[in-house]
């Protein structure tokens, strides 16, 4: 085993709790719980050993009010530990406010309105300019229930699915990897909320070409 | 043994307890149960309009504020609200007919690429439980949809809703967009969502934010009233 292998937290763990930091490393990577397994991947696949990750608790994508606070204390808390540290999350709802909070801090995150336009490329996404698409990454169809089902109320009261969903036509599975059973699972979130099922292999998108430049720093 | 709950006939009940049980009703979305209710007041002798604000929004109003507080969430709202709006079904032909006093009117909508229309649809509501006219454009609507049904419908006020941050600025291009047609003034122009905040409302020039359901009824009788003084005293 390599040393920058990491024993990653499951699913659940990542959802509710984050990640906490090894502590080594020169350079910190603050991710959403949503790409741990992501980050680690390429992390591993690029011998990356001078990165370090933490992440913040990836049912914050539910919140979107406390992302900005959470990414600055984590910031603050680690500042004095690393070299660098970098913003694995896009906008992610904030409405430009982790944006500013970056820029105070001197830190740079990832362009983009979130993680479903990183993965397919901005400029892609952008231009589909697919109002309406719901989309899944592969973390959000192993945590469909704890993301979608759950907190809208779905398991208690199934009927309330149209008024959520009603305007929307299409479920897009965005594939980061090949995996049949995902792809399975990803279908039948699709059929519970009455959608259209498409997948679309994206791969580690724009997210793999920030880390190559932060990992090159 | 039967739950307790199932063994009260709302037919028995009388108006004080009857309205209060409605009260619970709403707050448990029992829309059954609110139809039924709406029906034995009418059966009573009870105007529309006071069946309307004194049960059915003075129920949500208690919804509204657990939601506000925490104590409620999305799902219970949108349960309730569905609960409503079985209750309003019933009453909206016979407020028409009765004559309910109106206080102004709306032209509300979810903005251009905006597909989100669960806080748009509880505002019409509540707006109309208000005594409000509301004319909905419904979703996904362009400055142009604006502009005309401002034309057509004359309404006192403009509601745009927005739930992505990604949507949310084109509220600022339908504002200025008014401003150049030299419009701005005619209407107030309230606006809400998820993600805005009332710096934003202030920053895109709109009359005033809205937090939820509740507020936007509160801030548009205000801003009607104020505008109903000034044409007096002008």
């Amino acid at each position: 085993m390599s040393p920058a292998m990491t024993s990653l937290p499951d699913d659940t763990t990542l959802t509710d709790a984050g990640l906490e930091a090894r502590g080594s490393g020169r350079v910190l990577i603050v991710a959403c719980g949503a790409l741990a397994r992501e980050i680690i991947d390429l992390r591993d696949l690029h011998g990356w050993t001078h990165l370090d990750l933490t992440c913040l608790p990836a049912i914050l994508h539910n919140h979107p009010d406390r992302i900005t606070a959470a990414v600055r204390e984590t910031v603050q808390k680690h500042r004095d530990r690393y070299d660098d540290i970098y913003i694995a999350y896009g906008d992610c709802g904030t409405g430009g406010q982790l944006e500013s909070a970056c820029a105070e801090m001197g830190v740079q995150m990832i362009a983009g309105p979130h993680c479903y336009s990183f993965f397919e490329g901005n400029t892609a996404f952008a231009k589909r300019d697919e109002i309406t698409a719901f989309y899944l990454t592969d973390f959000l169809v192993r945590q469909f229930d704890a993301f979608v089902w759950k907190p809208l109320g779905l398991d208690r009261h199934p009927d309330l699915r149209d008024m959520y969903f009603g305007h929307y036509e299409t479920l897009v599975y965005q594939a980061q990897t090949d995996d049949p059973a995902l792809t399975e699972r990803a279908r039948a979130c699709a059929a519970r909320l009455g959608l259209r099922f498409e997948r679309r292999f994206t791969g580690y998108g724009d997210l793999e070409r920030h880390l190559t430049d932060w990992a090159q720093v | 043994m039967a739950d307790e709950e199932d063994d009260i006939i709302l037919s028995e009940l009388n108006d004080e307890e009857l309205v209060e049980q409605m009260f619970d009703d709403l707050y448990d979305g029992l829309k059954d149960e609110i139809e039924e209710g709406v029906q034995i007041l009418l059966e009573r002798g009870w105007q529309p309009y006071d069946i309307l604000t004194k049960a059915l929004v003075g129920g949500m109003t208690i919804v509204g504020n657990d939601f506000r507080d925490g104590i409620l969430f999305v799902p219970e709202v949108l349960l309730a609200a569905n609960a409503m709006k079985g209750g309003m079904a019933i009453l909206k032909p016979l407020l028409a007919e009765t004559g309910a006093p109106r206080v102004g009117k709306m032209v509300i909508g979810t903005v251009k690429g905006d597909i989100h229309d669960i806080g748009k649809n509880l505002v019409s509501m509540m707006m109309e439980g208000a005594g409000f006219e509301v004319v909905d454009l419904g979703i996904n609507n362009p400055v142009e949809s604006y502009l005309e049904a401002l034309e057509a419908e004359e309404p006192d006020i403009l509601g745009m809703s927005a739930l992505l941050t990604t949507t949310m600025p084109y509220m600022k291009v339908v504002i200025d967009t008014m401003v150049e047609k030299g419009i701005r003034d005619d209407y107030i122009v309230l606006v809400g969502g998820a993600p805005l905040n009332e710096e934003f409302g202030k920053a895109i020039g709109a009359d005033a934010y809205c937090r939820d359901a509740a507020v936007a009824v509160e801030t548009a009788k205000t801003f009607v009233g104020r505008k109903h003084n000034q044409l007096a005293a002008g």
